[in-house]
């Protein structure tokens, strides 16, 4: 089954921490996408760098900024390959976000 | 057999149709051709097959074969291979499937009940005083949830273990809870919590909790007959112990031992201690200083502000109202019906019957039942 784990971090964790400490989990992350099972991935420029499009009446609307209706950024997303639910929970229990005060959604991808 | 088909297909509805299917086949071909001589392996071939019939229609097949092959060998399992390994019991894989903590609270109980008790949708609608569709769709919901999320159709390992055994023994308790309101239990779920604890007691029988929250179970149901008086409630100290079920309590006593002496437990769980409290509540004489110190240690453990009224409650019998008093006044709980009426108790036997009446007033406010209410109207009027 492929799961999306969608990485939601809270603003200002990382930044908190020193550069031995920031590097160390640069890695981890990196780690991560050269697992067994992770099958694609994508981190995201910062939140500062998002622009936002609608489109409302055949016109579009761009606006600077991200679409947050949450506290938390969304930072990027590792695509997984796993038997079930669990496995999937226990890879995303270890990516960085998870114990910094953020948030991993695990939300299945639709295949065919 | 419903669960050996999840189990094998991981999809409830198809396993459900499937296996009404194998029974309605028998109960047309047996009384021509006569009973199989492996009946229960017959039904579950037969509703295999009427399975993969299924799945071929749908074009899930390529996905599924995964995971049938290997078994079968390509040509449909035969009644003999099916006969000789007994069918396992995979009674503790539903369970945990239905209690996962990616479903909803709601909808762990209600698939508990469905699948493990094999309570019919409307059945469970009734006893939770929701609609019949409302409940359906909840169903509907969780079963999708447990198929497109995958998931898994297991028991836990090792270190995971106690965390989500704890949410399947909430599951059973939240069930009791829901049909011990009633005296009645009209609504069948106190007899059916019973009936699944005694279910994972005999598949956990080492769990020290699973036994624990049985006794617990057990000891609550047994007072039932006693605790109302035609409509009105009757307390604890108050209740004609000859209309206890003592049979009840002597099982649920025997489990309690065995839990007590488990050498493998670091500390007592909640349910042990809850039910040793029960216990000591069902002796002639209570003993009061033991029952405080029980909810002192339960307090600990749920840090909960309710498990520290009934301490305070229960220091009122072992020191006098005033201490009991000090502890109540130092929660807060401004929602929760008991602590006004506890409070109004206490207040009364300090012989400040004013403010007595006021804090009974609050509790009445809060009241959700006709005994209640009643009980409290005749404590004002009392006062």
């Amino acid at each position: 089954m492929q799961y999306a784990l969608l990485i939601y971090s809270k603003p200002g964790a990382v930044e908190a921490l020193g550069d031995a400490e920031r590097a160390a989990i640069h890695r981890e992350y990196l780690d991560i996408k050269q697992e067994p099972g992770i099958v694609g991935g994508a981190s995201l420029h910062p939140v500062e760098t998002a622009t936002t499009v609608r489109v409302q009446d055949g016109r579009t609307l761009v606006t600077d900024g991200p679409f947050a209706d949450t506290k938390e950024v969304f930072g990027g997303l590792y695509l997984l390959e796993a038997d079930d639910l669990d496995q999937a929970t226990k890879v995303a229990s270890r990516i960085p976000a998870a114990r910094l005060g953020g948030v991993i959604e695990i939300r299945p991808v639709v295949t065919d | 057999m419903l669960a050996s088909l999840i189990g094998h297909f991981g999809d409830f509805d198809l396993a459900e149709e499937a296996a009404a299917e194998a029974f309605a086949i028998a109960t047309k071909r047996w009384p021509a051709d006569g009973v199989p001589d492996h009946p229960a392996a017959w039904l579950v071939t037969t509703a295999r097959r009427r399975a993969i019939d299924r799945l071929r229609r749908d074009r899930v097949l390529a996905a599924k074969l995964r995971l049938l092959l290997p078994e079968n060998g390509g040509a449909g399992p035969g009644e003999d291979d099916v006969a000789e390994r007994a069918i396992p019991d995979e009674r503790l894989e539903l369970v945990f499937m239905c209690c996962h903590p990616a479903l909803a609270p709601d909808a762990q109980v209600a698939l508990t009940l469905r699948a493990v008790g094999g309570l019919a949708t409307d059945e469970i609608a009734r006893a939770f005083l929701v609609p019949a569709e409302t409940m359906k769709r909840r169903l509907t919901r969780a079963k999708s949830k447990i198929k497109v999320a995958g998931i898994p159709f297991a028991v836990p390992s090792g270190p995971q273990l106690p965390e989500r055994l704890a949410v399947v023994l909430a599951v059973v308790y939240l069930i009791f809870n829901q049909g011990y309101g009633d005296h009645q239990d009209t609504s069948g779920l106190a007899a059916e919590a019973i009936r699944l604890g005694r279910v994972l007691a005999g598949l956990l029988p080492a769990e020290p909790e699973v036994l624990g929250l049985l006794a617990l179970m057990l000891l609550h149901d047994a007072r039932r007959a006693a605790r109302f008086d035609g409509q009105d409630l009757v307390l604890l100290p108050d209740q004609d112990r000859t209309r206890w079920d003592w049979r009840q309590i002597e099982q649920a006593r025997v489990l309690l031992d065995r839990a007590l002496l488990d050498p493998a437990a670091v500390r007592r769980g909640q349910y042990v201690i809850q039910a040793a409290i029960a216990s000591l509540q069902a002796e002639p004489r209570l003993d009061w200083p033991q029952i405080a110190a029980l909810y002192a240690e339960l307090a600990d453990l749920t840090d909960s502000d309710v498990v520290r009224l009934n301490r305070a409650v229960a220091i009122a019998e072992a020191e006098g109202p005033a201490p009991a008093l000090t502890l109540v006044e130092a929660l807060e709980l401004p929602g929760y019906q008991y602590w006004h009426s506890t409070r109004a108790e206490l207040l009364r036997r300090l012989g400040r019957a004013d403010e007595a009446r006021a804090a009974y007033r609050q509790a009445l406010a809060l009241a959700r039942t006709a005994p209640e209410r009643r009980f409290l109207e005749r404590r004002i009027a009392e006062a």
